[in-house]
C-alpha cells in the first residue's frame, strides 16, 4: 500500500500485480535456414560463397544465415538494375508502374502478421510496435507513392521530371521493413530501379519483402536486395554505374559516404543521427507531456534517429515532471519482445548494448544522477533498463552525443530564449518536441528550432504524406510526402 | 479515513491543469492494447465483480425489485462456487431502508444517490435533507451530483461549498461526487470539477449519473484518475474512483482495471478505492468466468436478470 510520508515523497507502487504472458505465436511466420541474394528476380548464391548469421537479440539464438555480398555480387545486382531500368522500367507507362506498387502494398498488408513476427524476432522490438506501427506504416508508404506514380507532372508543374536511373539504398537496423519501404516506394514510383542493402543485424524482413516482390511479378531486376555488412555498403556507394545513393544510418558513416561520392555525379540523400530536444513548458498538459517524453525516448528501445533523447523541463514544473516520469517508468513492461504486453523490448545487438552501457558509465562519471527502472531484465538476450539522467550539463557528453538507446538526459531551463539556444546547441538537427498549452509559443519555437521535424504536443508521429529529414549533421534531403519524390527525380 | 481537507490550502480552480485531448485519448487507447490472459483474466474478472455497485435507479423501483437485487448481490451465480459479492447496492433514498434490511450483515454496502439526483436542480437545504434522510436510513455511501449549472457559470466557490456541506451531512458515510462529465463536455472542465470535488472533501469522484449520454468513457476516467494521482502526490491522501454508466462488457471492465493499475498502482486495486457503477456488467462478467471455467459460452438464460 502506498503511504504518504512526512517528507512528501509519496510514491506509487506497480509491483505486485503482473500480467500473465501473452506471447505472439511464432508458427505463422516462416524463416528459411538460409537466404541468398535477390538479384534479377531470383534468389542467387553469392559469388563470395560467404554467409553470416542473423540472431534473435532477445534470446541470442540463431535465426538464419544470409549471404554476404562482395563487390562482384554488388556489380551483378547493379547490372541487373541497369538492364531493368533501360529495357523495362523507364519505358513502362507510369500508370502500370503504379499498379505494381499498389500490389506490393496490398501483399504487405495481407502478410502483415508474418512481417510483424519476423521483424520482432530479428530486431528485438516489441511485437506491439511492429504490429501496430512498423508494418502498417510500411504498407502505407507503398500505397501513398503508388498513387504518385502517374501524377508526377502534377507534383512538379511546368517541369519534366525524369528518373535518375539506378538507386543504391542502404538502410539501418532500427526500422528494417519501414526503412526499406521509405526507400523503395518513392524510387519505384518515380521510375528508378533499386539495389537495396538492409542492415546486417536485421536482414530478414527485407528478404521477406524480396519474396513478395518476386510473387508480385514485378519485372525482374527492378528491385534487387542484397545482404552484407559495411564492405557491401561501400561497394554500392563506390559502384560507378549507380546514379543515386540514399543512406539512413549513423552520422559517421554518412560522412564517409559523402566523401566517397564527392566529385561523382551521384545524387545523395542522407538521413543521419539526432539528439532531439523535447521541451516541456510550465503551461503544458503535464501528464500528456510526460507520456510523450516516454514515447519519445523509449519507443523502439530508443533506437530512433529522431528519439527525444534530451529533455528540457522548465524549472517551475521540474519536481512534478520528475515525479511523474519516475512513476511512469516504473510501470513500463520490459522483456520478451514477442509478448503483446511488452513496452520495451531487446536492444538490437550486443555491440549496441555495449555502446549504451559505455554511455551510461560516462554519464555516471560526469557526475549526473542516474535513475533506472526497477524492472527485472531477462537473463538471456540484450536488454537495458529504461534510464534517466538528471543534473546533466549542456557540456556533458550524454547531452551531446547520440546514444541510440533507452537513455534520457534531463536538463532544466528558465526562459524561452534559453531553451531555444540550448536545444539548437548541437551538431544535430533532426527533430524536436514542444509541449505547451499556448499556441503562440508553439509557433515561436517551431520557427526558431533548427530541426527538420518539430512535433507540438505529440512525438514520434510518422505519416507517408509528411516529409522527414534533418538539418546540419542530421543529413539532407527529405523522405516522405511530395519532397520524397524530388530526391529521385531530375525535375528540369 | 480521516478527513484532512481542512488543513489543505485550497487552490485557484481556474488554474487546474489543462488536458491535451489528443494525448489523453491516445493514452487511454493504449490500455485497450494490453492482452489479459489466463489467471490474470480470471482474477481481473473476479475483481471487477467485487467492484460493482449494482444499481437500480428507476422511477418504477419498488421494495420487491430492490429485495431481489439485494439477493442477487449476495448470490451472483451460485453455480460457480467461491465467487465474490458485489461491493454495494446503489438505490434511491426511499429504498435505502429496504436494501439495508435485505443485505443484513452481508458486508455489502448500501449506496444511495441523493441531492436531487440526477439533475441536482434543488435548493441546497433540500439536498442536505435528502442526504440526511438517506444516511439516517442506513446508507453507507452517498452519491451526490454537483450543480453543473453553477459550475459552468464559473461559480466554483458555490460548487465547492455545496460539496463540503454535503460531506458534513454524510457523517461517517463515504461521499461519492458525481461530476456528470457528459454535461461538462471538455476534459479541461472534467479535471477542474475533479479538483474542486477532492479539495471539498469527496471520498470518491464519479463520472456520471447514468442518465446522460455519454456516461463513463476511458479517457474521461483517465483524466479523473490523473487528478486523483496529482491530489495524492500533493497531499498523500487517496481518493477513490467510480466510473458509471456505459460499462456493460467484461472486456471493457478489464481495460478500466488495466488503466487503474497503470495509472494509480496496486494500492487502488480493490473495491475500497475503485467501483464500477453498472447494472448489466455483472452478468457479462459471470458469463466470461463460466467460459473460462468450462471452455464454452452459456446462454444468457443461465444467468439471473436481477
Amino acid at each position: 500500500m502506498a503511504k504518504a510520508r512526512k517528507n512528501n515523497t509519496v510514491k506509487l507502487s506497480f509491483d505486485t500485480l503482473k500480467y500473465a504472458p501473452a506471447p505472439e505465436s511464432k508458427s505463422s511466420a516462416t524463416i528459411n535456414a538460409q537466404y541468398d541474394l535477390f538479384i534479377n528476380g531470383k534468389f542467387e548464391k553469392p559469388l563470395s560463397k560467404k554467409y553470416f548469421d542473423t540472431i534473435n537479440p532477445a534470446t541470442e539464438e540463431k535465426l538464419s544465415s544470409v549471404a554476404d555480398a562482395n563487390a562482384a555480387d554488388v556489380d551483378k545486382a547493379v547490372k541487373a538494375a541497369r538492364v531493368a531500368y533501360d529495357k523495362v522500367w523507364s519505358k513502362m507507362p507510369a500508370k502500370e508502374r503504379g499498379k505494381y506498387i499498389y500490389r506490393i502494398a496490398r501483399m504487405i498488408q495481407e502478410r502483415a502478421r508474418e512481417f510483424a513476427i519476423i521483424e520482432t524476432l530479428d530486431g528485438g522490438k516489441p511485437i506491439r510496435e511492429s504490429r501496430d506501427i512498423d508494418i502498417p506504416l510500411a504498407a502505407n508508404h507503398f500505397f501513398y507513392y503508388a498513387g504518385w506514380a502517374d501524377k508526377l507532372a502534377y507534383a512538379f508543374p511546368n517541369k519534366q521530371p525524369k528518373p535518375l536511373g539506378v538507386a543504391g539504398q542502404i538502410i539501418p537496423w532500427n526500422f528494417p521493413l519501414l526503412m526499406a519501404a521509405w526507400k523503395i516506394a518513392p524510387a519505384l514510383a518515380t521510375g528508378n530501379t533499386v539495389v537495396l542493402k538492409p542492415a546486417e543485424t536485421t536482414p530478414l524482413t527485407a528478404l521477406k519483402l524480396a519474396e513478395i516482390i518476386q510473387e508480385s511479378d514485378l519485372p525482374q531486376g527492378v528491385v534487387n536486395i542484397i545482404t552484407g555488412a559495411g564492405a557491401t555498403g561501400a561497394a554500392i556507394v563506390n559502384h560507378p554505374d549507380i546514379n543515386k545513393i540514399a543512406f539512413t544510418g549513423s552520422t559517421d558513416v554518412g560522412k564517409i559516404i559523402q566523401r566517397a561520392v564527392a566529385g561523382t555525379d551521384k545524387k545523395l540523400t542522407l538521413e543521419l543521427g539526432g539528439k532531439a530536444a523535447n521541451i516541456i513548458f510550465e503551461d503544458a498538459a503535464i501528464d500528456q507531456a510526460v507520456e510523450g517524453v516516454i514515447n519519445g525516448i523509449f519507443f523502439n528501445q530508443g533506437h530512433v534517429c529522431c528519439a527525444g533523447s534530451r529533455l528540457f523541463v522548465q524549472e517551475s514544473v521540474y519536481k512534478v515532471v520528475m515525479q511523474k516520469l519516475k512513476d511512469r517508468i516504473a510501470s513500463l513492461i520490459v522483456g520478451d519482445p514477442m509478448d503483446k504486453n511488452t513496452d520495451v523490448g531487446a536492444i538490437n545487438s550486443k555491440q549496441q548494448l555495449a555502446t549504451i552501457h559505455q554511455y551510461i558509465n560516462i554519464g555516471k562519471k560526469e557526475g549526473a544522477d542516474i535513475f533506472e527502472s526497477n524492472c527485472v531484465l531477462p537473463k538471456k538476450g540484450f536488454f537495458c533498463k529504461p534510464t534517466l539522467f538528471t543534473n546533466v550539463a549542456q557540456s556533458s557528453r550524454i547531452a551531446q552525443e547520440e546514444i541510440f538507446g533507452p537513455v534520457l538526459a534531463i536538463q532544466t531551463f528558465r526562459t524561452d530564449d534559453e531553451v531555444i539556444e540550448k536545444a539548437n546547441n548541437t551538431p544535430f538537427g533532426l527533430s524536436a518536441g514542444v509541449w505547451t498549452d499556448k499556441g503562440s509559443k508553439v509557433f515561436n519555437l517551431t520557427s526558431k528550432l533548427r530541426a527538420g521535424v518539430i512535433w507540438a504536443n505529440t512525438y514520434n508521429k510518422f505519416d507517408p504524406t509528411s516529409p522527414f529529414g534533418g538539418y546540419k549533421e542530421s543529413g539532407f534531403g527529405r523522405e516522405g510526402g511530395l519532397h520524397g519524390l524530388s530526391a529521385y527525380l531530375n525535375a528540369l | 479515513m480521516a478527513v484532512i481537507h481542512q488543513t489543505l490550502a485550497v487552490p485557484d480552480f481556474s488554474l487546474s491543469p489543462r488536458i491535451d485531448h489528443v494525448g489523453i485519448e491516445e493514452r487511454a487507447a493504449r490500455f485497450t492494447k494490453r492482452s489479459i490472459k489466463a489467471e490474470t483474466k480470471i482474477n481481473g474478472l473476479k475483481l471487477a465483480l467485487n467492484m460493482i455497485d449494482l444499481t437500480t435507479l428507476e422511477g418504477k423501483d419498488t421494495d420487491g425489485k430492490v429485495k431481489q437485487l439485494c439477493y442477487k448481490a449476495q448470490h451472483l451465480h451460485d453455480a460457480y462456487p467461491g465467487l465474490p459479492t458485489v461491493a454495494a447496492i446503489c438505490v434511491y433514498p426511499s429504498m435505502v431502508s429496504v436494501a439495508k434490511k435485505a443485505l443484513g450483515n452481508s458486508g455489502i454496502k448500501v449506496a444511495s444517490v441523493a441531492t436531487a439526483f440526477p439533475s441536482g436542480q434543488a435548493h441546497s437545504d433540500i439536498k442536505i435533507r435528502d442526504v440526511k434522510y438517506a444516511v439516517n436510513n442506513g446508507a453507507d455511501e452517498i452519491d451526490m451530483v454537483i450543480s453543473r449549472g453553477k459550475f459552468l457559470q464559473g461559480e466554483y466557490n458555490f460548487v465547492f461549498d455545496e460539496i463540503a456541506a454535503v460531506k458534513e451531512a454524510c457523517g461517517i458515510a463515504r461521499l461519492k461526487v458525481i461530476l456528470e462529465t457528459g454535461e461538462l463536455v471538455t476534459y479541461d472542465k472534467v479535471r477542474r470539477a475533479s479538483d474542486i470535488a477532492m479539495y471539498a472533501g469527496a471520498d470518491f469522484i464519479k463520472t456520471s449519473t447514468g442518465k446522460i449520454s455519454p456516461a463513463a468513457t476511458l479517457p474521461v476516467t483517465l483524466v479523473m484518475l490523473e487528478a486523483i494521482r496529482d491530489f495524492y502526490y500533493k497531499t498523500g491522501k487517496m481518493i477513490a474512483m467510480k466510473p458509471a454508466g456505459g460499462i456493460s462488457k467484461s472486456k471493457l471492465a478489464l481495460h478500466y482495471l488495466v488503466m487503474l493499475k497503470e495509472t494509480l498502482g496496486d494500492a487502488w486495486m480493490n473495491n475500497h478505492w475503485f467501483r464500477f457503477g453498472a447494472s448489466s456488467l455483472a452478468n457479462d462478467v459471470l458469463m466470461q468466468l463460466e467460459k473460462e471455467r468450462t471452455g464454452v459460452y452459456q446462454s444468457a438464460n443461465y444467468f439471473s436478470v436481477d
